[in-house]
């Protein structure tokens, strides 16, 4: 019987055998905690470790303030100056607000690489399983833990493999791909199971699209979700990690899936996730002509320098509509320099968009503006839940078709779509 | 070392028609108006005060005794009061059908035994044919709880190796002291 990528990874992180169901003991390679959690985490150690020692590892052990980048009231303030304090008297490495979201900040840093294992106070730490790494976001007890002793305890999962196949149509982008698999899965459709991907749609993906597709295992209730590096993908790691690791994971055969699910992308255009839930995606044509008063561009979802450079398709040559409120923001400092020496932050600045610090940004509560009553949003990022943000409405999709919402004032067929290349 | 046999009286979260409840969630267990309460002393008095049926939970339950619960126990949001709210009033063990994911994460860090087995409550499959009040014996090595009241006993899984050191340990944090 063969291992799957969840089981190959914790058999090297533990002394125990990883028997899906059973609890083990689960070694943390990388350990960081964000302004959100971050402050619970630093109470925690002060609390119950008071005369003892509070860090297992400072080599692998960071805080990354993105949430809300700079602190935009008196709570994050305080929280974030919390984390500092505690940061600087423990020696811990802090990548404070200037830097942008922690996950991607580790994967840039070379500090996660494949077969690593990886938890923070972030519930798309699970975005790693880009590079075929675990990573999970879990509360703030647990995060102290891996702080502190370096391990937690982990039920191990069981695992589905999802194969994706078909040709889909022209601008499909990967975030089509992953609203594709969400809108099949649904909200519980992978709860508390890991997915393995594959297929040739998967297998070309480039690593801001990996990122894209594992970012959203989430919203599809996964624990994790894999995918087996390319040669793009090695190569990124190790020029980012100086050398690669020993062990990458492969897919095994004969694997005990839980379920195996196909899912079909022949023909398709791109997709659009419809407000409050996630999970509802139609195609474009279906959810055409509703009218769109602002735009996100960003996130940990959507928030790399090839995201920007798809929006800028269309950007670099139709602007922003009037009255819409066009707003970008950069994943990280890496690709908010990247936008700077392209040229194209000067093509966003005169295609009229709004551009912001490097964040969680529109994800956040409020650090890039909220929607009010009426407001229709739509934004590349991973959730739409009512109210998250604000009391508008929001819709999800790729950059491209944001872009060319922000640019039409309303949600465009694929037929206007093709038109506007 | 804490003892790996406990004895004490059950508590089966049944409703008025005596079925088990289930999808208990943090709100009925320890409600948000609560949340600013970090003294583990005072939390013990508001348990279940939000649950029907079970709001005098509080002033029945014993040092000792043991919760038996349905499905899904501890759904909804992650606040460790939920957990230590139990502590506080001297439960023992939580026995449940399921558990809340995040729910389950901190009882386990709580220290407090967590035996997960299905149908264990419920009328259906009730192999211990418990109610309220009956005298159980678990051992958390081997997984077997006997029913001293009926003489009924049944083999549920063990606490898993990893959850009985925790325990062993007093929590989760006691345990990281060692490193």
């Amino acid at each position: 019987m063969g291992q799957s990528v969840i089981q190959q990874i914790l058999s090297r992180h533990s002394d125990q055998k990883p028997v899906v169901g059973d609890i083990i003991w689960m070694n943390i390679d990388l350990r960081t905690a964000r302004d959100f959690g971050g402050p619970n985490v630093v109470e925690n150690l002060e609390h119950y470790f008071e005369n003892n020692k509070k860090v297992d590892d400072i080599s692998k052990t960071y805080f990354t303030f993105d949430t809300v980048a700079p602190a935009k009231n008196i709570g994050y303030a305080d929280n974030q100056h919390k984390c500092r304090m505690f940061a600087w008297k423990e020696g811990i490495k802090i990548f404070d607000v200037d830097q942008g979201i922690g996950t991607h900040i580790m994967l840039e840093k070379g500090y996660v690489g494949p077969g690593y294992t990886a938890v923070g106070t972030d519930s798309h730490y699970n975005i790693l399983g880009a590079i075929c790494a675990f990573g999970q976001g879990m509360g703030d007890q647990d995060i102290a833990l891996a702080f502190r002793a370096g391990r937690v305890w982990y039920e191990v999962p069981p695992s589905m493999l999802v194969s994706i196949k078909g040709k889909p149509r022209e601008l499909f982008s990967a975030k089509d791909l992953t609203l594709k698999v969400l809108g099949r899965l649904g909200a519980k459709g992978a709860l508390g199971r890991c997915i393995e991907y594959k297929g040739e749609p998967v297998d070309k993906l480039d690593l801001p699209g990996r990122i894209t597709l594992a970012s959203m295992a989430t919203e599809m209730g996964a624990i994790s979700s894999f995918i087996i590096p390319d040669e793009g993908v090695l190569e990124f790691c190790k020029k980012r990690m100086g050398k690669l690791p020993s062990f990458i994971p492969e897919m095994e055969e004969n694997v005990d899936y839980i379920e195996k699910i196909e899912i079909d992308i022949n023909d398709c255009i791109p997709q659009i996730s419809r407000p409050n839930h996630p999970e509802d995606v139609v195609s474009i044509d279906e959810a055409a002509g509703a009218k769109i008063h602002s735009v996100f561009i960003g996130s940990c979802t959507n928030g790399r320098f090839e995201d920007f450079e798809a929006a800028a398709r269309l950007l670099e040559k139709h602007k922003v509509e009037q009255s819409v409120m066009c707003r970008l923001v950069p994943s990280t400092r890496e690709v908010y320099g990247q936008l700077l020496e392209s040229g194209l932050l000067r093509k966003f600045y005169e295609a009229g968009a709004i551009i912001s610090n490097p964040g969680c940004g529109g994800c956040a509560s409020g650090q890039i503006g909220m929607t009010g009553t009426g407001e229709v949003q739509i934004s590349t990022s991973n959730r739409n839940f009512k109210g998250k943000q604000g009391n508008g409405l929001t819709y999800l999709a790729s950059p491209l078709i944001a872009a060319a919402c922000a640019i039409k004032g309303e949600i465009v067929d694929y037929k206007t779509l093709l038109n506007m290349m | 070392m804490k003892p790996s046999i406990l004895k004490g009286k059950v508590w089966i979260l049944r409703d008025s028609n005596n079925k088990m409840i289930n999808n208990i969630d943090t709100d009925m267990i320890f409600h948000n108006k609560y949340l600013h309460i970090t003294n583990i002393n005072e939390m013990g008095q508001y348990a279940l005060d939000n649950l029907e049926g079970w709001t005098d939970f509080s002033k029945k339950a014993e040092p000792g005794d043991i919760l038996v619960v349905g499905e899904n126990f501890g759904a909804g949001s992650s606040r460790q009061q939920a957990v230590d709210c139990f502590i506080s009033l001297g439960i023992q063990a939580l026995i449940g059908e399921s558990f809340g994911a995040i729910y389950k994460r901190n009882t386990i860090n709580a220290g407090l035994p967590l035996i997960e087995s299905p149908h264990i409550g419920g009328m259906e499959g009730d192999k211990l044919k418990m109610e309220s009040g009956n005298e159980v014996e678990i051992d958390l090595l081997n997984g077997t709880i006997l029913n001293k009241t009926t003489g009924k006993s049944y083999k549920a899984n063990p606490l898993p190796e990893v959850v009985y050191e925790i325990y062993q340990n007093g929590g989760v944090f006691e345990y990281a002291k060692k490193f």
